[in-house]
């Protein structure tokens, strides 16, 4: 029988270990070009920003529906279109606005182009996947809804979306919370109805259906509109793809869509990099003390020797 | 929250809406008018004769087809080219009023005709079609200039007697 001594015992678990890292990063790189891709029954909303004349009747739908706080303007002021945040951004979602719309002069178009912005309910959230507290849940139906009474406030998910849509509630000094859209989910969605800005909106800029439906439905639009037109679905494929899609006869760069995103889900970014930290937190311990007692062992024998030496 | 789903619905699908299927549009020598939303808004007394006037009796400036002449709308051409005289030039006839009804959405899921699927509901085939001609021969498009709101109207607004104190003005949309 081969007798196990500690250069055998060493070799096996090198053997082994490298073993288990091959395997390991065999099923990471799966993982990591695997998407979800949603669920099937997802529901989703088709935006057609051509048709939208930025009267703001979604803004107030979304107030009265989600009980929001008053608004610092009236939704029927439209000096809030000329309002800028810094580095001349438009407006953004807040703790008391889920929705905004906002207004784009285009050149060579005959009427500014409106475009309304709130939650795009990604199949992939990046902010469900940031949470450490899993305060967010993505429902079959499509919604990506939170449970505020878990969230801690950290804000991750604030960095973690691409679209920059979750907003925290600053002005609550005891328990500040996240705060976003939730696509109707409790009051709707759940009952296979619409959110309140999509029947509210007096210019039926939006269609509701199966995500799936829609995207073919987008497709077929363009395919009869070929010239009118961008031959692209915004959110058909960003990030993973997002339950709120929209379509456009201006290029999405010019009307503030970040076309860069990529396919990818969020998450893809950083699987690579997450499934290193265990690695990093068990072995490399144990491998540089291992390394310090090894560097150092000469000199604390010949400290010893030197002790005894003296002694003697 | 107390606002909210149901009366919403009716509201919001109902704006602006509603010749109603009785009344034919050779309806003369008054207003009609539209006055479901009446909850919201003041009613809209729709001059008929005068925009007939306007546009010089070309009824299909607004209207796919008149009654008794077949489809002439381009779109609808495209597979009613052969369906025949219609019966009725009235929106409500083929614009539903509540395009969000659990009913109509699961209509328009079976339905394998794109034009169908995207047929835009009554409110929105009025505003669609209004302000289109509005904005293209200088007519009023804001949409005060039609819809006059009522007590409700200007609270689900936040305007009027209901508008915030102009303190807080300025503040909200914040640089986060």
């Amino acid at each position: 029988m081969k007798k196990i001594n500690r250069r055998n015992f060493i070799k096996g678990s090198l053997a082994g270990g490298l073993a288990a890292a091959a395997t390991g990063k065999a099923t990471q790189a799966e993982a990591a070009t695997g998407t979800f891709g949603g669920f099937p029954e997802a529901m989703g909303v088709l935006v057609d920003m051509t048709k939208c004349v930025g009267c703001r009747t979604c803004e107030a739908a979304c107030n009265k529906e989600q009980g929001l706080p008053e608004p610092d303007k009236p939704f029927d002021d439209y000096s809030v279109f000329e309002e800028h945040r810094h580095g001349g951004l438009p407006r953004r979602t807040t703790e008391k606005a889920y929705t905004v719309v906002n207004k784009y002069e285009v050149e060579g178009r005959e009427h500014p182009l409106f475009r309304k912005f709130q939650c795009n309910h990604c199949n992939e959230p990046g902010c469900l996947t940031s949470c450490f507290v899993n305060a967010y849940t993505k429902t079959p139906q499509g919604a990506v809804i939170y449970d505020s009474s878990v969230c801690v406030g950290c804000r991750t998910c604030m960095i973690a979306c691409p679209f920059y849509v979750p907003a925290y509630s600053y002005s609550s000094a005891i328990n500040p919370v996240v705060k976003k859209c939730i696509m109707c989910y409790d009051t709707r969605l759940k009952f296979g109805r619409p959110p309140a800005c999509v029947e509210a909106c007096p210019q039926g800029v939006m269609t509701f259906g199966k995500r799936q439906d829609l995207i073919a439905l987008g497709h077929k639009k363009i395919e009869n509109n070929p010239e009118k037109y961008v031959h692209h679905i915004y959110g058909e494929k960003e990030v993973g793809g997002t339950s709120w899609m929209y379509m456009s006869d201006v290029p999405f760069e010019e009307i503030g869509f970040d076309t860069h995103l990529g396919p990818q889900p969020i998450i893809n970014h950083v699987k690579d990099f997450l499934a290193i930290v265990p690695m990093v937190l068990t072995i490399w311990p144990a491998l540089f003390t291992g390394f310090h007692l090894l560097a150092t062992r000469k000199k604390v024998m010949v400290e010893d020797a030197d002790e005894t030496g003296g002694k003697k | 929250m107390g606002w909210k789903t149901g009366k919403m619905v009716g509201l919001a699908a109902i704006l602006a809406m509603a010749i109603p299927l009785s009344q034919p549009v050779t309806v003369m020598g008054e207003g009609i008018e539209l006055s479901s939303l009446s909850d919201l808004y003041e009613p809209v007394i729709f001059d008929h004769d005068m925009h007939i006037e306007a546009l010089e009796e070309n009824c299909t400036a607004c209207h796919h087809h008149s009654a008794g002449t077949p489809a002439e709308g381009a779109r609808c051409l495209t597979c009613h080219a052969n369906s025949g005289e219609a019966d009725s030039p009235v929106c409500a006839d083929c614009h539903v009023e509540e395009p969000f009804s659990a009913a109509n959405l699961e209509k328009i899921k079976n339905t394998p005709n794109l034009y169908h699927q995207v047929k835009p509901g009554l409110m929105a085939a009025y505003h669609q079609n209004c302000l289109g001609c509005h904005q293209e021969i200088g007519a009023p498009v804001g949409c005060q200039d039609c819809h006059a709101l009522t007590d409700k109207g200007e609270k689900y607004y936040n305007t009027g007697k209901y508008a915030p104190a102009p303190a807080a003005a300025g503040h909200g949309s914040g640089h986060h």
